[in-house]
């Protein structure tokens, strides 16, 4: 099959799988249902985008297909310093922080981690990835015990705050924070859309890619703070899903074979997109909500993502 | 001349250890005493003899707690050390093979299908679950030919993290993933006189160890060369991970999943003394104790009167020592 025709089949899915999520069994009151799920697709979509966008960047530069920022702990330390501002602020003003204020300061000091994952990764030696990956796993678990262990010491008051942050939900609405989302996310890819194309040098490996007369380093640095932001925008509003970037960007691999990176994203943006949508279709009407689309993406990715470091394994050795 | 500097660098390093044993015996002693006397109602020594509530409250919560938590801390290092020595790789342990997650989902599914049952029947589900896992992943373990140091930590944590989704699903599913979440999470706050006497199931496993430890390191090195010594490789394999098994349900069952004591502590005593079988193991038993002691101990004072579980805090230390570990060992 040509990779025209493939595009046009997964353009015919997305749009049917909208269509669908908005007007299957919509009942009497058309408004109040076409209201509340026209915010939870918006969501998703929002989400489905940032993921892929970050997760198809990250494995680019890093040159691997195993890992992801969620992977490597990025969404865990954005609830962390969620809590954190919370923690501090709720200790010495008497106000409670707004979640837009929290939002802004967390993409701020997420900006300060990129700088330190920059560091991890693009260190002096390169690292075994079957090294970073365990390291990306602790610090995982390890900062959300962090932040388990500030809801266990924080004022029930502000909990109430954070906790919205904790669990993976679309049904939650919370337009204010939609809207800022949404604007970070254009804002983000427009900035960063000119650079995509430089990716596909990148692909080519550091050397490669200074020969071609590339600033291999200040594109690095400029990704690294596009994920940074891209990962604040999709944790913010939903939650962390961990298994959802490698899920989606290892099928849009398969699928569509092209190097060109800036079709990458997009299509993998709308296989994320309809992965999404799907999978929530399927919990509300098929399971009747008795299930969360977070346990079964985590259960799938995992399996999944198992497979892969099998394979990676055997091709090392 | 040789024999001679031989015998006194022996010398050395056997009275190295008596320190080091006198040391954590010391430690312990002291950190008991503390854990003893910590706490909401304030207890002196001398209201023991004359105050009979308090005296009530030390014996049916303090000296419980206090025992426990050495017991576990002893137990859980031991588990590690065995599960290491049998997969020869520093980086295996209860956490990082699916079995603190697999013997969460045995008490799981007892809760679930079997609604009204005693904490015995718990234990046996945990411990069947626990058995079949560790059984599964040191199989896996032995299929990986090349001993990549790191890539079997990763799959057993991913293995884990599949088994805790299947967990959440059911709790999920039945409404109970509160309370799972809860009482799963390691917390010695509610052991008590009457509940937490299935903890000395690790007394005899630990004893086992220690006769059977040269014997697990044989079994680590491979099956033919266990046969060629003259080992009976199944059955060494098979006592180890009961032995494994047994102190983590016990312990998940009594008082929760407590993260990363089975790995963080064999690696550290490893690297004050080496790794002479016999004089390894008594100090990873009293280290492990003491790491629970103390880590007990802060999370009672950090939000008195209220307590941080242990859970916790042995997350916290033990994420960061792991995270420094992993930095050291990929250099």
């Amino acid at each position: 099959m040509k990779l025209g025709h493939k595009i046009i089949i997964l353009i015919t899915l997305l749009v049917v799988s909208v269509v669908l999520f908005m007007t299957y069994d919509t009942g009497s009151n058309l408004h109040y249902v076409w209201s509340r799920r026209g915010i939870r697709l918006a969501t998703m979509l929002v989400v489905g985008v940032s993921i892929a966008f970050s997760s198809v960047i990250f494995q680019t530069i890093t040159n691997n297909r195993i890992l992801t920022p969620s992977i490597m702990g990025y969404e865990s330390i954005f609830i962390l310093f969620q809590t954190l501002i919370v923690f501090f602020y709720g200790d010495k003003a008497f106000k409670v922080i707004s979640q837009q204020e929290n939002f802004f300061y967390a993409v701020l000091l997420m900006l300060g981690f990129s700088v330190f994952m920059y560091l991890l990764i693009f260190g002096r030696q390169r690292k075994n990835i079957f090294y970073l990956l365990l390291m990306g796993m602790v610090m995982g678990t390890l900062f959300n015990t962090l932040s388990q262990f500030l809801h266990i010491v924080i004022d029930p008051n502000e909990f109430s705050i954070v906790q919205n942050f904790m669990f993976v939900s679309f049904a939650k609405m919370n337009v204010k924070l939609l809207s800022i989302a949404t604007i970070t996310l254009i804002g983000t890819l427009i900035l960063a859309h000119r650079y995509v194309k430089f990716l596909d040098v990148i692909a080519l490996g550091k050397d490669h890619a200074i020969n071609l007369g590339i600033d291999y380093n200040k594109l690095i640095r400029l990704f690294m703070l596009t994920i940074a932001l891209l990962v604040s925008v999709s944790t913010a509003l939903v939650g962390p899903i961990t298994f959802l970037g490698i899920l989606v960007t290892n099928l849009t691999y398969e699928l569509f074979k092209t190097n060109k990176h800036i079709q990458t994203v997009w299509l993998c943006s709308a296989v994320a997109c309809i992965c999404l949508i799907a999978g929530q279709f399927f919990v509300e009407h098929v399971l009747s909500f008795s299930t969360t689309v977070s346990i079964v993406i985590n259960f799938v990715g995992g399996v999944y993502f198992m497979y892969l470091i099998w394979n990676t394994r055997k091709k090392i050795s | 001349m040789r024999l001679y500097i031989c015998k006194r660098i022996n010398l050395r390093t056997k009275n190295r250890s008596v320190i080091y044993y006198t040391i954590a015996v010391c430690c312990i002693l002291l950190l008991a005493w503390i854990s003893l006397f910590t706490g909401v109602k304030d207890i002196r020594i001398t209201d023991l003899l004359g105050d009979e509530d308090k005296l009530m409250v030390f014996v049916i919560s303090r000296i419980p707690r206090t025992l426990a938590l050495i017991l576990v801390g002893a137990g859980l290092s031991i588990a590690g050390f065995i599960m290491q020595q049998l997969s020869q790789n520093r980086f295996v342990s209860p956490t990082t093979s699916g079995a603190l997650e697999a013997s969460k989902m045995g008490i799981l599914f007892a809760l679930v299908f079997l609604p009204e049952t005693s904490l015995a029947v718990r234990m046996l589900a945990a411990l069947l679950f626990t058995f079949l896992s560790s059984l599964l992943f040191i199989w896996f373990v032995r299929q990986v030919k090349d001993k990549n140091t790191v890539f079997i930590p990763l799959v057993g944590i991913m293995f884990s993290s599949i088994l805790a989704s299947i967990s959440t699903f059911f709790a999920y599913k039945n409404n109970i993933i509160q309370n799972t979440q809860e009482w799963l999470l390691g917390d010695f706050s509610s052991v008590m006189q009457g509940q937490y006497e299935v903890v000395y199931i690790i007394l005899p496993t630990v004893l086992i160890s220690y006769l059977y430890a040269e014997r697990f390191t044989i079994a680590g090195m491979g099956k033919s060369f266990a046969t060629n010594l003259g080992l009976s490789f199944h059955t060494v394999v098979n006592i180890g991970l009961v032995a494994v098994s047994l102190v983590v349900s016990a312990s998940v069952v009594t008082v929760g999943a407590i993260p990363f004591v089975g790995l963080i502590v064999p690696n550290v005593v490893s690297m004050l003394i080496g790794d002479n079988l016999r004089r390894v193991l008594p100090v990873t038993a009293f280290l492990g104790a003491a790491l629970l002691l103390v880590c007990d101990i802060v999370g009672r004072l950090l939000v008195f009167p209220y307590e941080i579980p242990i859970g916790m805090t042995i997350g916290v230390v033990g994420g960061i020592a792991f995270f420094l570990l992993i930095l050291k060992k990929s250099k």
